[in-house]
C-alpha cells in the first residue's frame, strides 16, 4: 500500500510512480468536491497549514489556501517581513517560530533553490514546496499531469513538448521529473541560451527549432517568458522570441490534431503564447486553475492524513 | 634543549630518502640525521617507531581572516587548527578587512603572529590595492616586510594588462603571483559547478570554461613575461592540461589543488548543504579525475586546503546566500592519507612532497627538508590510525566541512615546530 503520510514534497525528482498515481487518483475525487455545491469537507479538521511565501504569488498561494480551507484545515498566511537577505530574522529562526505555533504542514515559496530542503533539516512539520527559485514547483507539475491525464486519458507514451525558458524554470523541471516517471516522451524547445548544455542527461530531447519539436506532439506546455531576459544575451527582444518560439494558432498544425496546450500562468499573451490559442478548444488553461486546487487538496490530505484513498463523504 | 626523534620512518623528498632513522634536534635546529643516535637524557627521546617522520607540512593557501574578521578565525585559533592537523607552517591570504596591501598592515599582522601563532605563519600580500584589480599594492614595501607571495585570492585579476604589470613588478622581488582563476562574467550569479547536477537543481552554474580561460591567460602572460605564476586551487580538466603543456614548454607555472577537489564531486550538492559550497566549485567526476591524474603525474605541485572559516550563522543559510568556503586544516592529512594514499593512488613520497617540500620550493622558503642545520619542523604521521571527523571538536572557529563525520584512516600524530612539540595525539600543546 502506498502511503505518503508525514512525507515532505520537496520536488518531483525521485518521487516514485505509485506516489504520483496516488496523488492524481485522490485529486480526481477532490475535483468532484470542488465542482460540487458543498465544497467544505472536514477531512483536515483540527489541522493547521501555514502558507509562507517569501515571494509574492497570488495564484499559487490562493490555490493552496482554498485547498486547505475546502479540507477544513486552519490556514495561516505568514508573510515573512524580511528575508534573510534583508537582515531580517534568519530563515531558520522564522521556521522555528512558525513551527512553535504548532502547524502540521508548511507550504513555502522561496527565491532560493533548495530552501525547502534546508527547512526540512531545520523543523519537523511536513514541508510542501510551492516553488524554490528555478529548482522545482512540484504541485504545478502534478496539476499539469492531472490535466493531461484528464484530457488524454493517460500520460504514458505521450509526446510532451515544453517550450521556453527551461533554465530559469521550476515548472519545467517538475514537469520533466514527473512526466519522465510517468513514462511520457519529453521534449524541450527554446533559445539555446535558455537551454543549458547537458540537459539530455535528464532523459529529454532538446530542440532549438519549434517546428521540429512540435512534430507529433500530444501536449505543448508553454512556459512564461520573463521579459527581463530580453536584450541581455538570452534573446534580442520579445518580438523575436515570439516569431521564433511563440505558440500561435497556425503553428498548432505542426503538432497532432488534438494537441493539448497548457500554460502555468500568468501568461504574456503575444510573447510566448498568442490569444487565439489561449481561448481555443486546444487550451485547458482555465481548467488548470481548478485542477490546481484539487491536486493541492490531495497533496495536503495525503501527506497529513495518509492512506491510499479518501472518503469524500466525510 | 635537545630532542631525539627515534626510530621513525623518515620520508624526505628533497633527498629521495625513505628509511628508518633517528633525528637529533638541538636548539630548534636539526643537528644530525642517522642511525643509533643517542640523547643525554631519556626524557628527551620521542619514540617514533611505527610512525612516519616528514618535514613539517606546509599549507600555502589558508585564510586566517586577520586582520578584521576575528569572528571567523584568529591567528590563535587558525594556527591551533593547523597544529592539530599536523601543519607546521601556513601562508595566510590577504582578502581581509582591511586587505593586506601595505607594509604597515603586514607589520601589524607580524606582531600578532609573533604573540599568538602556534605554527609558523607566512603572509601573502595583495596584488592590488584593496584587491580591486586597478592599482598595484605596495609590493616593494611588503616584500621588504617579508611577504612570500602576492595574490588577490577571492577573485580573478580580470584586467590582463594589469596582471601583466603585476607579474613583472613582483618578479623584481622574486615573489610569485598566485591567482584565483575564474572569469568573472562567466561565473556571475553561479554558486556551483555548471553541469548535469546544476541543471537538475535549477541552479546557476560556474562553468569549467571560466577557469580554463583564466588559467590559459595567466599561463600565456607568464610565458610572455618570463615570470612565475601559481594557479590557486586548480579544478578543471582543461586547466590541468594547460598547466601540463605549459610546463613542457618551460613556462614557470605551478599549481595547487585541494583535497576536496580531489575527493568530492558535485553529486554531493544535491542536498543543498552549504558545507559543500566553495569557489571554484566542487566539480563533476571528469574534472575530479583529471585533478587526481595531474597530481599523480606531477603537473600539480601542491596540495593545499584553502581553509576558509566562516561563522556558523553565515553558513546556516540558504545555499545561494551562504558564503563560499569551509575549513580544512584539521582534515587535510586524514583526507589525503585515506583517499589518496591508502587507495594506492599516490605514494608517501609524493604526498609529503606535495604537502611540504614542493610548497617550500614554490614560495622560496628554507623549509620542507630534513637535514642538519635546518629548522626542526617535523610532521609525524600515524598511517593506520582510524578516526572520525567531528567538527564540533575543531580548534578552528569554522565548523563547516564536507568531511564532517567521515571515517579516516591516518592522522598526524604529532607536530614539531622549531624543535618543540606543538601537537601530540591531536592535542595542541
Ligand atoms: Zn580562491
Ligand atoms: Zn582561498
Amino acid at each position: 500500500m502506498v502511503n505518503i503520510q508525514g512525507k515532505s514534497l520537496l520536488g518531483l525528482q525521485g518521487v516514485p510512480r505509485e506516489e504520483i498515481e496516488l496523488i492524481l487518483r485522490v485529486a480526481k475525487k477532490m475535483k468532484a468536491v470542488v465542482k460540487s455545491d458543498n465544497k467544505k469537507l472536514s477531512l483536515l479538521k483540527g489541522k493547521s497549514v501555514v502558507n509562507m511565501f517569501w515571494e509574492p504569488s497570488t495564484r499559487t498561494r490562493g490555490s493552496f489556501e482554498m485547498a486547505a480551507k475546502y479540507l477544513g484545515a486552519d490556514v495561516i498566511n505568514f508573510t515573512p517581513r524580511g528575508s534573510s537577505i534583508q537582515k531580517g530574522e534568519s530563515f531558520r529562526d522564522t521556521l522555528l517560530t512558525v513551527t512553535a505555533m504548532g502547524v502540521d504542514a508548511i507550504v513555502m515559496r522561496q527565491k532560493q533553490e533548495g530552501s525547502p530542503s534546508f527547512a526540512q533539516r531545520c523543523v519537523d512539520p511536513i514541508i510542501i514546496n510551492a516553488g524554490d527559485g528555478a529548482h522545482e514547483h512540484p504541485t504545478q507539475g502534478l496539476l499539469d499531469m492531472f490535466t493531461i491525464q484528464e484530457v488524454k486519458g493517460r500520460i504514458e507514451g505521450l509526446k510532451v513538448v515544453i517550450v521556453g525558458d527551461i533554465d530559469h524554470g521550476r515548472v519545467a523541471r517538475s514537469n520533466i521529473y514527473g512526466l519522465k516517471t510517468m513514462g511520457a516522451d519529453v521534449h524541450l524547445v527554446g533559445p539555446r541560451t535558455l537551454l543549458q548544455p547537458e540537459l539530455e542527461a535528464m532523459g529529454v530531447t532538446v530542440h532549438y527549432d519549434l517546428k521540429e519539436a512540435l512534430k507529433d506532439a500530444d501536449v505543448i506546455n508553454v512556459l512564461r517568458i520573463q521579459k527581463e531576459r530580453q536584450g541581455i544575451g538570452f534573446f534580442p527582444s520579445a518580438g523575436e522570441y515570439n516569431s521564433l518560439f511563440g505558440i500561435k494558432k497556425d503553428r498548432l498544425k505542426w503538432a497532432k490534431d488534438d494537441v493539448l496546450v497548457l500554460h502555468p500562468g500568468p501568461m504574456n499573451r503575444g510573447i510566448e503564447i498568442d490569444s487565439d490559442v489561449c481561448y481555443s478548444e486546444h487550451s485547458s488553461i482555465q481548467e488548470q486553475v481548478m485542477n490546481g486546487v484539487s491536486v493541492r487538496m490531495a497533496v495536503l490530505y495525503l501527506t497529513i492524513m495518509g492512506g491510499d484513498d479518501v472518503d469524500i463523504t466525510r | 634543549m635537545t630532542l631525539l626523534v627515534k626510530g621513525g620512518r623518515v620520508i624526505n623528498p628533497a633527498m629521495q630518502q625513505d628509511e628508518i632513522c633517528d633525528i637529533l634536534i638541538e636548539n630548534g635546529k636539526i643537528k644530525e640525521v642517522g642511525v643509533n643516535l643517542t640523547a643525554d637524557n631519556a626524557e628527551d627521546v620521542f619514540d617514533a617507531s611505527g610512525l612516519v617522520v616528514a618535514p613539517g607540512f606546509i599549507d600555502m593557501h589558508v585564510h586566517l581572516r586577520q586582520p578584521g574578521q576575528s569572528g571567523k578565525e584568529t591567528i590563535e585559533t587558525g594556527t591551533k587548527a593547523a597544529a592539530a592537523g599536523g601543519i607546521t607552517r601556513v601562508a595566510t591570504m590577504p582578502n581581509t578587512k582591511p586587505v593586506i596591501d601595505s607594509a604597515i598592515i603586514v607589520d601589524g599582522l607580524k606582531y600578532k603572529i609573533e604573540r599568538e601563532a602556534k605554527v609558523k605563519v607566512e603572509i601573502i600580500g595583495a596584488i592590488s590595492k584593496g584587491q580591486k584589480g586597478q592599482e598595484l599594492s605596495a609590493m616593494g614595501a611588503m616584500a621588504k616586510e617579508g611577504v612570500v607571495a602576492f595574490s588577490d585570492d577571492g577573485h580573478y585579476v580580470e584586467n590582463s594588462d594589469f596582471m601583466r604589470k603585476a607579474m613583472e613588478y613582483a618578479s623584481m622581488f622574486h615573489k610569485i603571483i598566485i591567482d584565483h582563476c575564474e572569469d568573472d562574467n562567466l561565473i556571475e550569479g553561479g554558486n556551483m559547478h555548471e553541469g548535469v547536477v546544476s541543471n537538475e537543481l535549477g541552479m546557476k552554474g560556474r562553468p569549467a570554461v571560466a577557469e580554463d580561460i583564466a588559467v590559459a591567460r595567466d599561463i600565456f602572460l607568464a610565458e610572455a613575461t618570463g615570470t612565475p605564476v601559481h594557479i590557486a586551487h586548480i579544478s578543471t580538466k582543461n586547466a590541468v592540461d594547460l598547466v601540463r603543456q605549459a610546463k613542457k614548454r618551460g613556462v614557470k607555472v605551478t599549481a595547487e589543488v585541494t583535497p576536496q577537489h580531489l575527493i568530492f564531486t558535485d553529486e554531493a550538492l544535491r542536498t543543498f548543504e552549504t558545507r559543500y559550497k566553495m569557489n571554484p566549485p566542487i566539480r563533476s567526476d571528469i574534472h575530479r579525475d583529471a585533478c587526481v591524474e595531474g597530481l599523480v603525474d606531477g603537473t600539480i605541485d601542491a596540495v593545499v586546503t584553502d581553509h576558509a572559516p566562516h561563522e556558523w550563522e553565515e553558513k546556516d543559510q540558504e545555499f545561494n546566500l551562504a558564503p563560499s568556503g569551509f575549513v580544512g586544516l584539521e582534515t587535510s592529512v586524514g583526507a589525503m592519507l585515506t583517499h589518496l594514499y591508502h587507495t594506492g593512488i599516490i605514494d608517501l613520497m609524493t604526498m609529503v612532497n606535495v604537502m611540504s617540500t614542493a610548497q617550500a620550493k614554490i614560495l622560496g622558503l628554507d623549509a620542507g627538508v630534513i637535514a642538519p642545520g635546518k629548522d626542526a619542523d617535523l610532521t609525524i604521521l600515524d598511517l593506520d590510525k582510524e578516526w572520525t571527523v567531528d567538527s564540533s571538536k575543531f580548534y578552528s572557529k569554522g565548523k563547516s566541512t564536507p568531511f564532517d563525520e567521515m571515517i579516516f584512516k591516518g592522522k598526524a600524530a604529532a607536530a614539531i615546530v622549531n624543535g618543540k612539540f606543538v601537537m601530540k595525539n591531536g592535542e595542541v600543546l
